[in-house]
């Protein structure tokens, strides 16, 4: 029949198996054709690439499974939480799994990304259909052998049963499995079925971290490899005029110098030789274009803010009417600085490029996207590229930026040789793609007591918001509300950092309605509370965040923190923030010593539908938390005459244990389908913070990072 | 270019290297012992931490001219089967979200712990202010810590 072959085909286009030349049966599965209509583009798509995805599972003929992790791991958990769907669905006991990374594929694999806290929840649906349509076919396969109905048969931790008792294995059937018809209609688990989804789960390389194996992009290394170390223009906007290698090559294990645009690349064989010959080069500069610095950039955001060159991103109702109506206005301007990554293991990557292929290996968040701009690099076919993905010593959106893959492949081409890119942490931090200076002026006004209008505007370098977050709360819960945003464009490279734009606004945003329901007199959890009704109902479909599941954690937070019934010295600040399709709400309890806040406790209530691993969404969570409680007291990279004014942890403070609060973690426990963990419980900290400090100091904290606040006196005499 | 025989995990190792390589470079360039993690360079973040005669020491401003007669020993060597208490409370408490900084965490932790076996969390917190953790694990690694301990004794 014509139409069940045309069915067929497309479901074999997203779903193959093959026979594996050893044996057993692979199964693949693509993500993106197989997403169910109602998912979204994730909320920061422009950042991303989405190219094929898959999910492999690998059954070998003694029965061993094999789940292929897809998505590049960057301390996210991904590893362990994927592959934990797929081995639901296939009902096998989560002991007997082995994972394996899987390399860049993108004929088989779609949306092979870590970013935007999308992993889970664009593979929830497609994920589990491959381990439930590879165990339907494994049980089709045991009920032919066994000539009885498909339906008779039960599985339980990779053994197929049927009621006259016989048993057979997943591996005896796997042969037959693989030639099987692909099943049209699995049928996926009950959630109160469930055996691994919803219980902890250690990360997957647990053993081989804890005992230093060979994991990360640094680890990496082949016969005859050369470590590069790569001098830079030193300030943003320069070029490099002229260059003197006598002294570098004059070095122990020196075996080249090789200049590539305005960049010298030091070869050696060994990395200690390739840092001491590149500190040793000597090299003139000239500046190209502006040398900018921290002051420039405060001006120039500062005028973007008051003037007129705004481009309106959401506008409701008549913003102007209800300012000219106000009895009061609050109006309140919010400054963040530049912030570097700093992910623990610096940039580096690892490229073999040869006339015949080009292999590349390390850790990368956009692995297809990184190939194709190697392959344009170096006009060749992304055909002849192989990527394997190291695990990453984090990312915190850095690694979405394949600059040090583009490096190693540029010079691995022009020295004909595989070559490591390894950068210092002088290289990392001044090289860096860096979150955005930003500053916010946010407006409300009021007329009888109520919030009649909300006027948010956003001055940022280089470039602003992406696509949803003006649709983000308050939007759709105060009538006359508006979204303007302008930028400044810099020589200073930005980008992506964990949890993007929202890692500052939330703060901004949450410290504004502090002051907005202290000038009202109102209870501040009160405020929200009374906005959000204005949500419940709403026709709105442009509106991101769920009013219910909002005042679902702000209840969960209010109760676990106690909330207003706190012990004498001990002072409380809330913040509630939806981002990365995740609701969470904060209460950081802080106490003054020695005239300095110190966040002793942090209650963080969330609800990201269905916990699938807890262990590790705890560990996402409590991070998410202290990293955006670092980041917003501490962290500020300045610049001087276009050049960063840190460059290594000496002069860059990060959080450390002795300055971490308790973060006590709440899930909301419901059946809806799970959302990402890996950022949305970082914004909102940063308002909590500032609303505690407040409480404790009568200060209102308008600019990052917090700490500057309580800096001591200079004594004078 | 100058031989050194250094003393590795309980094994004699001979290593050519210029005299103010790190030992950090020497253990993860020359003798393969990957483990030992770059951080900084400049002994701030503690990823590179080893013990030297049972010290946690940064290993990444360390000569390889000074270690001759010493008794190194990197995350590879902590146990033999990886079942050091304290690589045994991490694995217990899960603590790793990247993994990068944990080698250093548990040399620093365990160094620390043969010191003083019965930390209160302030002892813990004091002590690991040297470590950095960029995905924040701090308050799992207190936590394994004290697991550790009370393996310990």
């Amino acid at each position: 029949m014509e139409t069940q072959n045309t069915y067929n085909f497309s479901r074999r286009s997203f779903l193959r198996t093959s026979a594996l030349a050893s044996g057993g049966m692979l199964i693949g599965f693509n993500l993106f054709t197989a997403c169910k209509k109602d998912v979204q583009p994730p909320v920061d798509l422009s950042l991303l690439d989405y190219n094929d995805f898959n999910a492999f599972i690998k059954i070998s003929d003694e029965g061993k499974v094999t789940i292929f992790s897809p998505n590049p791991e960057i301390g996210q958990g991904v590893k362990t939480s994927m592959p934990m769907l797929i081995a639901e669905e296939l009902d096998v006991d989560w002991n007997d799994v082995h994972v394996a990374q899987g390399v860049l594929d993108t004929k088989n694999y779609t949306r092979q990304v870590a970013g935007g806290s999308q992993s889970l929840r664009q593979g929830w649906e497609p994920l589990r259909q491959t381990g439930a349509t590879a165990r339907q076919m494994l049980v089709n396969a045991a009920a032919a052998r066994w000539g009885i109905s498909s339906s008779e048969c039960k599985t339980k931790n990779g053994v197929i049963s049927n009621s006259s008792g016989d048993k057979l294995s997943y591996g005896d059937v796997v042969k037959e499995a693989a030639t099987m018809e692909v099943p049209e209609n699995v049928t996926l688990k009950d959630p109160k079925d469930f055996s691994i989804i919803g219980k902890g789960k250690s990360n997957v390389d647990i053993d081989e971290i804890v005992t230093g194996k060979p994991l990360f992009g640094l680890d990496y290394k082949v016969e005859g490899m050369l470590y590069a170390s790569v001098l830079r223009p030193p300030a943003f906007g320069q070029k490099l005029v002229s260059y003197d290698d006598t002294d570098t090559r004059s070095v122990t294990g020196i075996i080249d110098v090789i200049k590539f645009g305005d960049k010298i690349a030091v070869l050696a064989t060994n990395t200690w030789s390739a840092m001491k010959g590149q500190k040793a080069l000597k090299a003139e500069w000239d500046q190209d274009t502006k040398a900018e610095s921290t002051a420039f950039h405060d001006e120039k955001l500062m005028s973007i803010l008051n003037g007129n060159s705004f481009e309106t991103r959401r506008s409701d109702g008549d913003v102007k009417k209800a300012f000219a109506e106000a009895d009061t206005v609050l109006e309140r301007t919010y400054e963040s600085p530049f912030l570097p990554h700093n992910c623990m293991e610096p940039m580096n990557f690892f490229a073999h490029v040869s006339t015949d292929k080009i292999e590349l290996v390390g850790p990368i968040q956009t692995p297809a996207r990184t190939a194709t701009q190697v392959a344009e690099m170096l006009g060749r076919d992304v055909s002849e590229i192989t990527l394997e993905m190291t695990r990453m010593g984090g990312g915190f959106g850095r690694r979405l930026y394949g600059d040090f893959a583009l490096e190693a492949a540029e010079i691995s081409h022009l020295a004909k040789n595989p070559v490591k890119v390894v950068f210092s942490r002088e290289d990392d931090m001044t090289a860096g793609i860096y979150r955005p200076a930003i500053k916010y002026k946010i407006a409300a006004s009021i007329k009888d007591g109520k919030i009649t209008g909300y006027h948010l505007k956003e001055a940022a370098i280089n470039n602003n918001m992406y696509g949803l977050i003006p649709n983000f709360f308050p939007a759709g819960a105060i009538a006359n509300y508006q979204v303007d945003t302008a930028n400044y464009k810099s020589n200073i490279t930005t980008g992506a950092w964990r949890a993007p734009y929202t890692n500052f606004l939330a703060s901004a945003e949450q410290s504004f309605f502090d002051e907005l329901a202290e000038l009202l007199e109102v209870d501040r959890i009160q405020l929200h509370k009374d906005l959000l009704q204005n949500v419940k109902g709403t026709t709105d479909e442009s509106i991101q965040y769920d009013p219910e599941r909002l005042e679902g954690v702000i209840d969960l937070a209010v109760k676990k923190s106690n909330w207003g019934k706190t012990d004498e010295g001990v002072y409380q600040g809330f913040a509630v923030y939806y981002c990365h399709n995740t609701h969470v709400a904060e209460v950081a309890d802080i106490e003054m010593e020695n005239g300095y806040p110190v966040v002793k406790r942090v209650t963080c209530a969330v609800d990201c539908g269905i916990v699938v691993n807890p262990l590790g969404a705890q560990n996402q969570v409590v991070g998410g938390v202290i990293d955006g409680i670092g980041h917003t007291m501490y962290g500020e990279l300045t610049f001087s005459g276009g050049k960063p004014d840190s460059d290594n942890f000496n002069a860059y403070q990060l959080i450390r244990m002795h300055q971490t609060p308790q973060v006590d973690v709440h899930f909301v426990e419901n059946n809806i389908a799970p959302t990402g963990l890996g950022e949305p419980t970082l914004p909102p900290v940063g308002g909590a913070v500032a609303n505690a400090i407040y409480v404790a100091t009568g200060q209102r904290l308008l600019k990052q990072p917090y700490m500057k606040y309580f800096q001591p006196k200079k004594i004078i005499g | 270019m100058p031989t050194y025989n250094l003393k590795i995990n309980g094994e004699l190792r001979s290593v050519e290297a210029d005299s103010d390589t790190p030992l950090l470079w020497v253990l993860r360039d020359h003798v393969n012992l990957v483990g030992t993690k770059f951080g900084c360079g400049i002994a701030q973040c503690g990823a590179c931490t080893v013990h030297i005669n049972g010290n946690a020491t940064r290993s990444c401003t360390l000569p390889v001219s000074n270690l001759q007669g010493m008794e190194i020993t990197t995350i590879e060597g902590l146990s033999e089967h990886g079942d050091h208490p304290v690589q045994e409370a991490w694995k217990e408490i899960d603590v790793p979200q990247c993994g990068y900084c944990q080698a250093g965490q548990i040399m620093s932790a365990s160094a620390f712990l043969e010191n003083n076996p019965n930390p209160s969390r302030e002892d813990i917190r004091t002590a690991m202010q040297g470590n950095i953790c960029r995905c924040a694990s701090y308050n799992s690694i207190e936590k394994a810590i004290e697991v550790a301990a009370k393996k310990l004794s």
